[in-house]
């Protein structure tokens, strides 16, 4: 069995920075758009060689979004940053209709997912982000659980029509994938086992992989699959897992609204199965350091064992 | 009103910034810049015009006060501290896990926080609906409200002062902390600013700039908004951000630090130099 014990080299937001300046060289068309958090997204480091097409609007996310619209209108590619509670609930109405409705294409990466927001607390903690974008019609989301994937979305937002949306944490993850990955189902199995399955996201990943060695020790034998699709749901791929007989799914988010719904919409119309959803559950966010956070939310490898055992023992 | 005045508005001040600080490195890393150039203000405020106090905190009558530039908690903190709302032991569990002292003020959490703030603009608005709301019900209290220089990039913060001048809330006094910078840099560099005092006059509201670096001034402001009729006010206060601290003020970029052991060894002995001048006891 493969370990993931590795962090990734870079950061995520250096992908964000370094996919940037790759496209923005490849393509005049490319402009990124900031709203006073560029420096915590290392785009700071790109503005130079972007010239105009480096634009920190200030701290007025509607007025980004906006202008992201117009500039789409206008023939351009916007890659729009902000945490990811701005980017999503601030500035729902611009997103929703300015970008969305008006079918223009863009990218928007929400930042400091979940808890990972950490000390910024529960005003810039994101648990719907995933929720408020899923259910905007025609709109792709992603979350990205490590670098190599992050970068692959970044490519996968520039080459495809309308508006995506890219969840992420913005310091290291834990390496999941060799730089040769390609991403394009809209899944990633990374195990495979008979007993459940565990449908994770983001940084969740890699927390039901390592409750995936713990139930292996205990002879329980589960698949573990990253659902970074969040919309469209890669629905082959939640049929398979229904197969097992029991599934998991786990979210640095809210349960409802986002993978853990969007897996659960597919399983009652399609193939009810026993499930449980590992998520935040009627809580706001809060201080504290990310590991604190998923412990007080039920976010651990442990909460995911006891969940995975609770099914299989029914 | 029956607020306890403080005598020494300035040594107040530098009472905020020693307990301001002291959270800072206990914690390890915060919003230091924009904390440290709100101090003078605060100081003035809760040393001398706001009416709100640990036995009146829940009265209707008290005065409101929002901090709209969230971020500066920490500073509020050590003056609830100061004035009796929260224990002194509060203060090392800034950011902790299962704090009452998050980053951004939280109205269910702190004693004497009126609003929970942190999405920059929003505090503001608020702000201006607890000014409404106290007319409403016959209340002649004062609502006073602090906001970055560049929360007024939010198009939220001229919503709210169209709202507050159209309805004639001169029981709103709104401070604008220009302290110059904003997260990314200097905030001229970002969004030109123009003149503040002429675009808030220009918006139906009494204005001013003054030192936001002296008690007096404020002071002296604070009486001359009290004084005025129909129409908000709003004083641009000229501040640096890390006021008061010279390692910080020279720092290219403060907005959050989390310093290496030898700033924090510099930061310290500027905060117990400070400590020992204005003798409060560790
Ligand atoms: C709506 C919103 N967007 C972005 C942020 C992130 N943020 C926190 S502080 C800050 C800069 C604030 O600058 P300013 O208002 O000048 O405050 P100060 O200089 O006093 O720290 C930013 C962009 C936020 N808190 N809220
Ligand atoms: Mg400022």
């Amino acid at each position: 069995m493969k370990r993931y014990n590795e962090k990734d080299t870079v950061e995520m937001r250096q992908v964000y920075a370094d996919t940037l300046l790759e496209l923005a060289t490849l393509d005049p068309k490319v402009v990124v758009l900031e709203a006073d958090l560029s420096s915590a997204i290392t785009t700071t480091k790109i503005k130079n060689q972007l010239k105009d097409r480096y634009v920190n609007v200030g701290i007025m996310e509607a007025e980004m979004i906006g202008a992201a619209a117009g500039l789409a209108v206008a023939g351009f590619k916007p890659f729009i940053h902000t945490f990811a509670n701005f980017a999503t609930r601030r500035v729902y109405d611009q997103v929703f209709l300015s970008l969305a409705y008006a079918k223009l294409d863009a990218v928007i990466l929400g930042s400091d997912a979940g808890v990972t927001a950490e000390h910024n607390g529960g005003t810039h903690m994101p648990f719907e982000d995933l929720s408020l974008m899923r259910i905007i019609p025609e709109v792709t989301v992603y979350e990205a659980s490590d670098a190599t994937m992050l970068a692959a979305l970044l490519k996968q937002g520039y080459k495809q029509p309308g508006l995506t949306y890219i969840r992420t944490i913005r310091k290291q993850a834990i390496t999941l994938y060799d730089t040769s990955e390609l991403f394009e189902t809209g899944s990633k199995t990374l195990r495979k086992g008979t007993d459940a399955a565990i449908l994770a996201s983001g940084i969740m990943v890699a927390e039901a992989l390592a409750a995936a060695e713990e139930l292996a020790a205990q002879d329980i034998d589960v698949s573990v699959v990253d659902m970074y699709q969040i919309k469209p749901i890669d629905e082959d791929a939640v049929m398979e897992a229904a197969e097992t007989g029991a599934i998991v799914t786990a979210e640095n988010h809210n349960v409802i609204g986002g993978l853990g719904s969007a897996v659960a919409e597919v399983l009652a119309e399609k193939k009810p199965t026993k499930m449980y959803r590992i998520g935040i559950r009627e809580k706001f966010g809060q201080v504290g350091t990310a590991d604190w956070l998923k412990q007080d939310y039920g976010l651990t490898k442990i909460d995911i064992v006891k969940a995975v055992k609770h099914l299989c023992s029914e | 009103m029956a607020v306890h005045q403080v005598k020494d508005l300035s040594l107040f001040a530098q009472e905020i910034r020693y307990y301001t600080l002291k959270q800072f490195v206990t914690m390890g890393f915060g919003h230091y810049g924009g904390s440290l150039s709100v101090v003078e203000t605060l100081a003035v405020l809760y040393g001398k015009h706001l009416n709100s106090t640990p036995e009146n905190k829940t009265d209707p009558e008290r005065d409101y006060f929002v901090l709209s530039k969230g971020h500066a908690g920490p500073a509020l903190y050590a003056t609830l501290f100061l004035r009796g709302f929260i224990a002194k032991e509060w203060l090392q569990t800034l950011n902790q896990n299962n704090t009452r002292l998050p980053s951004h003020p939280d109205r269910n959490l702190t004693p004497g926080v009126d609003m929970t703030t942190g999405s920059l603009g929003q505090g503001i608005s608020a702000a201006t609906g607890i000014a409404l709301g106290n007319r409403l019900a016959r209340r002649d209290n004062w609502t006073y409200v602090i906001v970055g220089d560049g929360e007024l990039n939010e198009g939220q913060v001229w919503e709210a002062v169209q709202m507050a001048s159209h309805n004639k809330l001169d029981h709103l006094m709104v401070f604008v902390d220009d302290n110059k910078m904003q997260l990314d840099g200097p905030t001229k560099d970002i969004s030109e600013p123009h003149d503040y005092v002429e675009k808030f006059k220009s918006f139906g509201c009494y204005s001013k700039r003054v030192d936001g670096k002296s008690t007096e001034a404020i002071d002296q402001a604070i009486e001359w908004g009290k004084k005025n009729k129909g129409k908000p006010t709003v004083i641009v206060l000229d501040t640096i951000k890390g006021q008061g601290v010279h390692v910080i003020e020279a720092m290219s970029n403060n907005h959050h630090l989390r310093p290496d052991e030898e700033t924090t060894k510099k930061i310290m002995r500027e905060c117990e130099a400070l400590g020992e001048r204005i003798g409060v006891s560790t």
